[in-house]
């Protein structure tokens, strides 16, 4: 039976790729004859140019995954753009490849995008190159300018932090040296891309040495409880003693469990189902690992980010996090940097951009399991999503963890929020008011707090420009600022939700993201979503601080509604329309709101 | 390195499996009873062995399958002991849409595409495990593993999640829903040396026999019941044809064959020089017919 390669294929815009790809594929026969382009030799790239849009642009936007094989070999190659603006899909193909084939023009040399490529496959753990220098007939099948192109080529790996290479020297267009060899170039001596393909050994990363398998799912089987996962690291066989991480407690392996009966020994890349000899408590989401080696824990790390989305990072905003099987809400500090690729140089960086590469701190809800990405891909590579639009909006490498939670204990307290609510007689509840500046939020708040606290009830006005001018007095009106500034007033309205207060907040809040963050911060159901619905036209004409005014006329920037944007509530608990509603009128309606809900 | 091919394929797909039932609220698996139906079922049983895969199977049926396919799909899902849902589009049944009089196209359109969405729809189901290969067709090349469909179940190429190591992203906005591909990375070889290896059970169409069947526009197309119309001048003749895939009779054509088991279907295989898909008549309406399907709603 044949091994497997998988392979990221990379090169810039016209080296000849799919031309290249296209002849590998037919000559290994694995393009069937009713597929095969008709005639001339360009048509060669068609094979791996799938997509309608991409024919009509005539270029390659997507990766795509083709596979072909030798009797010696099986072949999965993601086939990645060479178009700057899809720097995402290279790290894609990357990710998951032992080797990265890279295409140059022999006329050309190495360009500013095959570095990049370079250091993307390099960056995303890739350690076998090789360099196909295309394009030989073009200069002459000169030796001289192979040499200078593969050993530019070393020196690049060289400084990326090293690899092997194997150079070749190929017309992808006329066949020479990629699977049969060339009579125009006799001077080379070594193998054909195929034969080099077919005996590479890769150079992959040091295997964890300790058993790793996160959790995927517990299947339940009458009492017996099975834990099914994919082995990340190490072996595990019946009868080891294995260690459930996070919560520390060990486990004997009773069996091993596969439907072609039990196996007494599994290791990395199998798929698995393990039974206990004793009932444990674990679940998706846990690792198992070798005990006496767990997996790295930590809630802080430093990472390299690759961005995705069109839309910037927000530091400071929450995003999910998912790394093997956990997923868990996490929010990005500002870039320590971010990589200029062609010259591998550490740029400044207040945010990264699409398709942008850069080294920033993370911090997590809860700690996570994992080990830095150098050691293994499976457990320190993760993605980031947007909880919003829910798209891929990032990848990360974890390189390591910053520890410092391990010594900040949360100090446990015997009084409970909830015995200090009792004592109160009240249920405690975060009124939370967002609109647009000048909506009436602070006014309607105001009416709120008096009514409430005439019926004994124990409650504190948070106020948005109050909180601006104490203990937000460090933050100004950018995007991130105002990602910090919520998260801020957030924590102090979730302590006085703690002393069992009826809190009500009035902020902006132009972002529905921040929202949902203070929601997930305090428990369920205490949050309650009071919009204060003015159109803009409305705030503007009553200008009651006259912001509006100067925000026109260009002398405040990032002005909600005028050059930043509002998001409005999609769902909100409370809407009062201020243009037929009263502020007396709102009060009263929220109240009645409150009286209506239970507890 | 030293691990085989289809080992390493074996456990990406049960891992992928196991991945999209954690996450998912209500899957169910597409069913029709071919080859990579049966591999993928297979595979689902050995994911979550020793207990039975914890969602249903559901096949969209059109009527006009092979009869031996139906004998077959029934004889699996009890085997599996799993639930089977089938579902036929009543508007099409009421059209009486078949494949002789309407063709391929609108046959096509309205039994299986609109019969899919029907059939998730009413059952609410969020993510759908398929057969398909990235092998089989050019627009499949840059399919993902988990795509995301929209809520009219269209795929829009341009917004597919990037997909890196095996983190798969599996959140859904109100009425999206997810296509899962276990055997994205298998090619037809892989599955039939897969078959081979686990002995799995698959239709005897597969393999050369003699059979009735009609000569039209160069196919070799099967009369598996009495609802095939003879056109004038055309006889049924007895031929050795297999089927390199399985759809609706009228639309799967046969091919001249001796291979009369997996071993000999597999060097047939290294000698052809045909694609898979060449009996299927559906794909070739059109350029591009099968990428224009899936922005559509076609699995």
């Amino acid at each position: 039976m044949a091994s497997l390669l998988r392979l990221l294929t990379c090169g810039s815009v016209d080296d000849g790729k799919s031309t290249l790809i296209g002849r590998l594929m037919v000559e290994c026969g694995a393009v069937p004859d009713d597929r095969l382009p008709r005639s001339s030799a360009l048509d060669y790239a068609l094979i791996a140019d799938g997509l309608e849009a991409e024919r009509e642009q005539g270029i390659t936007i997507d990766v795509a995954h083709l596979s072909f094989e030798t009797p010696h070999r099986r072949f999965l190659l993601a086939d990645t753009p060479g178009h700057e603006q899809y720097t995402r899909n290279m790290a894609t193909g990357a990710s998951n490849a032992d080797l990265a084939l890279l295409l140059v023009d022999a006329s050309r040399g190495l360009l500013v995008q095959t570095r990049r490529h370079a250091a993307i496959a390099h960056l995303l753990g890739i350690r076998s190159f090789c360099l196909a220098v295309n394009k030989m007939d073009l200069v002459g099948h000169d030796r001289g300018r192979f040499e200078a192109i593969e050993g530019e080529f070393a020196a690049l790996l060289d400084r990326l932090g090293g690899g092997a290479c194997t150079a070749i020297p190929v017309s992808a267009l006329n066949g020479d040296n990629v699977v049969t060899r060339s009579g125009a170039m006799a001077w080379y001596d070594g193998p054909t891309l195929l034969e080099h393909l077919e005996q590479v050994a890769p150079e992959t990363e040091e295997a964890l040495a300790g058993f790793r398998m996160p959790v995927q799912l517990v299947l339940r089987e009458g009492g017996q409880r099975h834990y099914a996962g994919t082995i990340a690291g190490g072996a595990v066989a019946a009868g080891d003693t294995v260690l459930i991480a996070p919560s520390g407690r060990t486990a004997r392996v009773a069996r091993i469990v596969t439907m072609d009966g039990e196996v007494a020994r599994a290791e990395a890349g199998d798929a698995v189902a393990l039974a206990f000899e004793a009932q444990v408590d674990c679940s998706r989401g846990d690792m198992l690992a070798t005990p006496g080696d767990p997996p790295t824990e930590a809630d802080q790390f430093e990472s390299t980010l690759i961005w995705f989305d069109e839309t910037p990072l927000l530091p400071g905003r929450q995003y999910l996090l998912k790394i093997g099987t956990q997923s868990v809400a996490a929010a990005v500090h500002e870039p320590k940097h971010k990589l200029g690729l062609d010259t591998m140089a550490r740029l400044a960086a207040k945010t990264l951009e699409m398709n942008e590469i850069g080294v920033a701190n993370i911090w997590t809800a809860r700690p996570i399991l994992f080990e830095p990405y150098e050691r293994s891909r499976a457990l320190g590579g993760f993605i980031l999503i947007d909880r919003i639009s829910n798209a891929t909006v990032a990848a990360g490498l974890i390189h390591f963890g910053l520890r410092r939670a391990e010594n900040l204990h949360e100090q446990a307290s015997s009084v409970t929020p909830a015995r200090r609510a009792a004592l109160l007689g009240q249920r405690p509840k975060l009124l939370w008011f967002t609109g647009l500046s000048g909506a009436g939020k602070s006014t309607i708040a105001n009416l709120v707090e008096q009514k409430l606290h005439a019926r004994g009830r124990h409650t504190f006005l948070l106020d948005g420009d109050n909180v601006r001018l104490g203990l937000n007095r460090d933050l100004g009106f950018t995007a991130a600022d105002r990602v910090e500034n919520i998260r801020r007033a957030g924590e102090a309205a979730r302590l006085m939700l703690d002393a069992g207060l009826i809190v009500l907040a009035a902020f902006i809040s132009p972002f529905r993201a921040e929202r949902d963050m203070v929601r997930a911060m305090v428990p369920d159901g205490d949050f309650v979503e009071i919009f204060v619905d003015t159109p803009l036209a409305e705030a503007e004409h009553r200008d009651a601080k006259g912001l509006y005014q100067k925000a026109r006329a260009g002398q405040l920037a990032n002005f909600t509604g005028i050059d930043s944007p509002y998001e409005a509530p999609e769902d909100a608990d409370v809407r009062i329309d201020t243009i037929s509603t009263s502020a007396e009128e709102a009060a009263e309606l929220i109240m009645n709101w409150l009286e209506r809900q239970p507890g | 390195m030293t691990r085989d091919h289809l080992r390493r394929l074996e456990a990406e797909a049960i891992h992928i499996l196991r991945e999209a039932v954690a996450e998912a609220a209500r899957p169910v698996m597409l069913f029709s009873a071919g080859k990579d139906s049966c591999v993928m079922l297979h595979l689902a049983r050995k994911a979550f062995f020793p207990i039975r895969p914890p969602f249903p199977l559901l096949h969209v049926d059109t009527g006009w399958k092979f009869r031996e396919m139906y004998t077959l799909r029934d004889r699996l899902a009890a085997e599996a002991g799993m639930e089977l849902i089938v579902h036929r589009n009543p508007d099409a049944q009421a059209q009486g849409i078949n494949p002789f009089d309407h063709g391929a196209a609108l046959h096509t359109d309205l039994w299986k595409t609109e019969g899919l969405k029907q059939a998730l729809d009413q059952h609410r189901f969020d993510l759908a495990f398929g057969g398909a290969r990235r092998d089989e067709e050019p627009s499949r090349s840059k399919e993902r593993i988990f795509s995301l469909r929209s809520a009219s179940h269209a795929w829009d190429p341009k917004r597919q999640r990037p997909e890196l190591w095996s983190l798969y992203n599996s959140r859904l906005g109100p009425g999206e829903s997810l296509r899962v591909f276990p055997l994205s990375n298998w090619t037809e070889r892989d599955v039939w040396t897969y078959v081979a290896r686990e002995r799995i059970a698959v239709a005897s169409l597969y393999f050369a026999a003699e059979r009735p069947t009609v000569e039209r526009a160069g196919a070799l197309l099967l009369v598996d019941d009495d609802r095939f119309p003879l056109q004038p001048g055309e006889a049924v003749v007895q031929r050795r044809v297999r089927l390199r895939t399985l759809g609706c009779y009228p639309l799967s054509a046969g091919i001249p064959s001796d291979a009369a088991d997996v071993e000999a279907v597999l060097a047939e295989m290294a000698a052809s020089r045909r694609s898979e898909r060449q009996g299927r008549l559906i794909d070739h309406d059109q350029p591009s017919s099968m990428e224009r399907k899936k922005k559509q709603g076609y699995f």
